[in-house]
C-alpha cells in the first residue's frame, strides 16, 4: 500500500539531485533546471500533505503559489543569464567574476 | 500489488530517473529533454494524489512555459557551432557527499514519523480551488498576478539593449 513516506521519499530523492546539480553543474542554465527539480520536490510535499494530513486544499492552494513563483524566477534569471552572456560571451558560473574587486 | 501502487513506482520510477539525467548529463540538451519527462512523472503523482487541477497545472506551466523557457536559453547561450554542447562538472564528490547526505536524513524521517494520516476518497479539487483563490486566498492571488508582471517587465527591461552601448 503506498503512504505518505513514499511521496516523501520520491520528493526527497528529487531534492537531492537538485541539489547536486545546483552544486557541481557549471553551465547556468543548467542550474536553473536543477533549482526547477528543487521546487517541484517541495510541490510535490505540499501536495502529499494536502492529500494525506489535514484533509484540506490549503497545500494544492500553495502549490500553485509555488509554481507562480517558479515561472518568474526562470523569466528574471534567464534574462540575467542572457545579459551575462552578452558581456562575458559564457554561459559558465565560475567564470562571471565581474563583480570581484 | 494493485494498479494504483503500479502506476505510483512507474512514475516515481521515471521522476527519478530523468532527474538523474538532468543532473549528470554530458549534454545540455539531454538535460533539458529528460526534464520534460521529470516534469512528467510530477503531473502523474500529482494525479495519483487527487489533484487534478494541480496536474493540469503542471503540464500548462512547466511542460507548456518554463521547459520552452529553459530551451530558449539553451539555444541563445551557445554558439551555434557548438553542437555538443557539452557542459562540465566541477566538485562532484563533495557535491555528491552533501546530496547522499540529504537524501539519507530526509529518507529516514520520512519512514520514521508516524504521521497522523486521513484516509479521504479523492474528489475533483478545481472548483473549491477557484472558490479559495477568489475568497479566502484573494489577496495572495492579487499579489502573485502583480509578481508575474513585475517578473515580465523587469526580464525585459534587463535584457534589452541600451542605446547608447
Amino acid at each position: 500500500m503506498i503512504g505518505l513516506s513514499h511521496y516523501l521519499i520520491v520528493s526527497a530523492a528529487l531534492l537531492s539531485l537538485g541539489v547536486l546539480g545546483l552544486l557541481t553543474r557549471r553551465n547556468a542554465v543548467n542550474v536553473l533546471m536543477a533549482v526547477e527539480l528543487i521546487l517541484n520536490s517541495a510541490n510535490i510535499n505540499l501536495v502529499a500533505f494536502s492529500r494525506f494530513g489535514a484533509g484540506n486544499l490549503e497545500g494544492q492552494v500553495f502549490a500553485v503559489f509555488v509554481i507562480v513563483v517558479a515561472a518568474a524566477e526562470v523569466a528574471v534569471a534567464l534574462a540575467i543569464v542572457l545579459t551575462m552572456y552578452r558581456l562575458r560571451r559564457t554561459p559558465n558560473l565560475d567564470e562571471a567574476d565581474i563583480l570581484k574587486g | 500489488m494493485s494498479a494504483a501502487d503500479f502506476i505510483f513506482w512507474v512514475f516515481a520510477t521515471i521522476t527519478v530517473l530523468s532527474a538523474a539525467v538532468v543532473v549528470l548529463a554530458r549534454s545540455l540538451i539531454y538535460s533539458a529533454f529528460a526534464l520534460l519527462f521529470t516534469f512528467f512523472g510530477v503531473a502523474g503523482l500529482y494525479v495519483l494524489l487527487g489533484a487534478d487541477f494541480l496536474a493540469a497545472t503542471q503540464m500548462l506551466v512547466y511542460i507548456g512555459g518554463i521547459l520552452v523557457l529553459l530551451l530558449f536559453g539553451v539555444m541563445l547561450t551557445h554558439r551555434i557551432y557548438d553542437l555538443d554542447l557539452r557542459t562540465e562538472k566541477t566538485q562532484l564528490a563533495p557535491g555528491l557527499i552533501v546530496a547522499v547526505g540529504l537524501f539519507v536524513i530526509f529518507s529516514s524521517v520520512a519512514v520514521k514519523t508516524q504521521w497522523p494520516t486521513v484516509e479521504r476518497a479523492p474528489a475533483p479539487t478545481t472548483e473549491d480551488i477557484g472558490r479559495m483563490f477568489l475568497g479566502h486566498y484573494l489577496l495572495p492571488f492579487e499579489a502573485a498576478s502583480v509578481l508575474l508582471l513585475v517578473a515580465l517587465i523587469g526580464a525585459a527591461m534587463i535584457v534589452r539593449r541600451r542605446k547608447d552601448a
